[in-house]
């Protein structure tokens, strides 16, 4: 594989828009990947990640705003930047009659340069079921293979739109591992997601996007210390919590929120803050029901920005 | 040589996909191959060729009867079936008999006068009976009945069959993968990759020649083995027209499919798109039985090409050479077909 380093981003987008008749799916974006990272993007369903990464895969037109990639436009070097890209859809079902060899086999043929087919069943860890139909695949299976599928050509950037949606974790940490080795070889990678962690664990940097634009940006580390909180204390009690007034004068707090009937306390004072808090329910009499802290995530980050979750679920 | 990895050219590779997903698909299997030998055995056991078949004659059960039955058997020719008096007009009704005979001096003869095959019985009951009597008949002629092979109704019947299953598994196979793959966003993923739009159409029309050719294989080898149909003008003229027929009507399957987005509506689309052909085409009986002023729109039809250049080759053993016109139609079809549903078609 051949990755000039160069000047030009990986990727650049700036003032995209993109409306339907009843949303506007994404309201003017701007977008930097460099080469050789892997950029998230993280958002809650209906942010505008598909519609975003579509329009910067050349499948649906913009409205508004300049799109360049690999320091190409889809206008003018369509059939280069084909060749150059791989692309994982969110929804795609691949035939469900073909066997995994024959799939890959298929995809493998619209490139004249790549990976042997045995190269990408081994890449993903597909080899023994290389003579099994897909529609016999399990979900974690399924999406190595649409990965595979993507890895064709040998791309330079990698394109994935939630790709570890609805997998049980090891499936997902295998695909994790998956492009974790496509990262060493030098690629380059664009995902969406709305788990935090994935994006925690696979990210160089992350755009937090809600609303159809990014509401925040960084690497992760980044994110988390700019709510100014390292740690979150949720607690529970039977009968009504000390008002957000009084929660908000104990020591270290930064953030009071409150979620079906925990209250979460961002801190950047762990050790102050819950002696503190205890004793103010001590004082109150009222029951603790339940207490836990972690370190703050991407998800507190975005609870902070919008005051929502990012799954509802 | 281009490296691709092992895998062979796009082409290759597209079709090898549309074929092996069809194999493996056990109705698609049984529609294309299984029904059409079904219907050819079931139309050609009801029309089978009656040339040597008895006369059914009804005779009334009263006095003469029996003298009556026993002349007539005498004759040979006939099947005689005993009717009750108060049965007459529904025997004739429910066509048990197309003639009934009332014993007697003279005789009555009960027919229907509208139907042919009443009227045909009757002369030959009359024949017999006027012979029996002692009637000379003024000269005796030389009778040369044709019962040759290729000219019976199920030598008619084949191609429009062969043509019909041509025009249906080249709609359904094409439209029906099209759509799915369009629904299961397959098209627009593909879409995604370097692969040639026209190769993607082109492996549908392709994929459709495989099946064509073992189609036309079972069906006219089934058709050959019991009936005893023939291929007077030759295989490989035959194998022309199967060719033509099937970018034709993969061509057209490609247009009917090139925007639909629900399997439902692409099945009404073809389904609209095949009606009138099945009626008009001249598959179970010949489109010139509609009047005049509609041939020149029937004999524009594909379907009507396909099936009288069938006939020509199967029944009358012309040459291609003969059939240019009906080829022309096709090819015409296939081509115009092809063009207008990569211009139209909807890949996401
Ligand atoms: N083809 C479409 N027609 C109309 N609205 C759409 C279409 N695609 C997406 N949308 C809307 O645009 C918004 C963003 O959708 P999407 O980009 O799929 O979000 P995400 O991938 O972040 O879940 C949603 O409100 C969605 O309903
Ligand atoms: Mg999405």
């Amino acid at each position: 594989m051949n990755h000039v380093p160069t000047d030009s981003p990986a990727l650049a987008c700036r003032g995209l828009v993109k409306r339907y008749p009843d949303v506007v799916a994404v309201a003017g974006l701007d977008l930097e990947v460099r080469r050789g990272e892997c950029f998230g993007l993280l958002g809650p369903n209906g942010a505008g990640k598909t519609t975003t990464i579509e329009i910067l895969e050349g499948l649906l037109d913009q409205d508004e705003g300049d799109v360049e990639v690999l320091g190409r436009r889809w206008r003018t070097d369509r059939d280069e930047l084909r060749r150059r890209l791989g692309v994982q859809l969110q929804e795609t079902q691949l035939a469900d009659k073909l066997t995994v060899e024959e799939t890959l086999r298929l995809f493998r043929s619209f490139f004249t340069d790549g990976p042997t087919v045995t190269e990408l069943l081994d890449l993903v860890e597909l080899g023994a079921k290389r003579a099994s139909w897909v529609g016999k695949l399990s979900g974690g299976q399924k999406q190595r293979l649409a990965v595979a599928c993507a890895l064709a050509g040998r791309p330079e950037l990698l394109f994935l739109d939630e790709p570890t949606t609805g997998l049980d974790p090891q499936s997902r940490r295998q695909l994790w591992d998956v492009l974790g080795r496509f990262r060493a070889a030098g690629g380059t990678i664009l995902l969406t997601t709305h788990y935090m962690d994935e994006a925690h664990a696979l990210c160089d940097r992350v755009g937090i996007m809600d609303g159809g634009t990014l509401i925040a940006l960084g690497t992760p580390r980044e994110l988390v210390a700019s709510i100014g909180a390292a740690h979150v204390v949720e607690f529970a009690v039977e009968g009504a919590p000390p008002a957000d007034e009084v929660l908000h004068s104990l020591p270290g707090v930064r953030d009071v929120r409150h979620r079906d009937g925990h209250v979460a306390l961002a801190t950047s004072e762990l050790h102050a803050t819950v002696p503190a808090l205890l004793d103010r329910l001590r004082q109150d009499g009222a029951a603790l029901s339940l207490l836990g802290t972690h370190s703050a995530t991407l998800e507190d980050v975005f609870v902070s920005l919008t005051g929502r979750h990012l799954r509802d679920d | 040589m281009t490296d691709r990895g092992g895998a062979s050219h796009p082409l290759v590779e597209l079709t090898l996909a549309r074929f092996r997903e069809f194999l493996r698909e056990p109705e698609a299997v049984f529609w294309v191959f299984a029904f059409p030998v079904i219907m050819t055995c079931a139309l050609g056991i009801a029309f089978r060729s009656r040339g040597a078949e008895p006369v059914i004659v009804g005779v009334v059960q009263r006095d003469g009867a029996a003298a009556l039955t026993a002349t007539l058997e005498a004759a040979g020719g006939f099947s005689v079936r005993p009717i009750a008096p108060a049965e007459i007009e529904r025997a004739l009704r429910d066509g048990r008999a197309p003639v009934v005979v009332v014993p007697g001096a003279p005789p009555v003869y009960r027919f229907d006068e509208a139907r042919a095959e009443s009227q045909v019985a009757r002369l030959a009951v009359d024949r017999a009976l006027q012979r029996a009597a002692g009637r000379q008949d003024a000269f005796v002629a030389e009778e040369r009945p044709i019962d040759t092979i290729g000219s019976r109704y199920i030598d008619w019947l084949v191609p429009g069959l062969l043509g019909m299953n041509i025009m249906g598994t080249g709609l359904w196979g094409v439209g029906f993968s099209i759509v799915q793959a369009r629904t299961k966003k397959l098209l627009k993923r593909l879409v995604a990759t370097p692969m040639s739009r026209a190769a993607y159409l082109a492996s549908h029309v392709l994929s459709r020649l495989l099946f064509l050719a073992m189609e036309t294989v079972v069906i006219v080898g089934f058709a050959w083995a019991v009936f005893g149909v023939g291929v007077r003008g030759g295989v490989a003229a035959l194998a022309v027209l199967a060719l033509a027929g099937a970018l034709t009507f993969g061509g057209l399957g490609l247009l009917v499919a090139s925007r639909a987005r629900t399997i439902e509506a692409v099945s009404g689309l073809m389904n609209l798109v095949m009606m009138p052909m099945w009626v008009l085409s001249g598959v179970f009986f010949a489109s010139s039985n509609f009047p005049d002023v509609m041939q020149p729109f029937i004999q524009a039809l594909p379907l009507t090409a396909l099936n009288d250049a069938l006939r020509g080759v199967m029944n009358e053993g012309l040459s291609l050479a003969a059939l240019r016109g009906e080829l022309a139609i096709l090819l015409a079809w296939g081509l115009g077909t092809f063009a207008l549903a990569l211009r139209l078609f909807r890949w996401q």
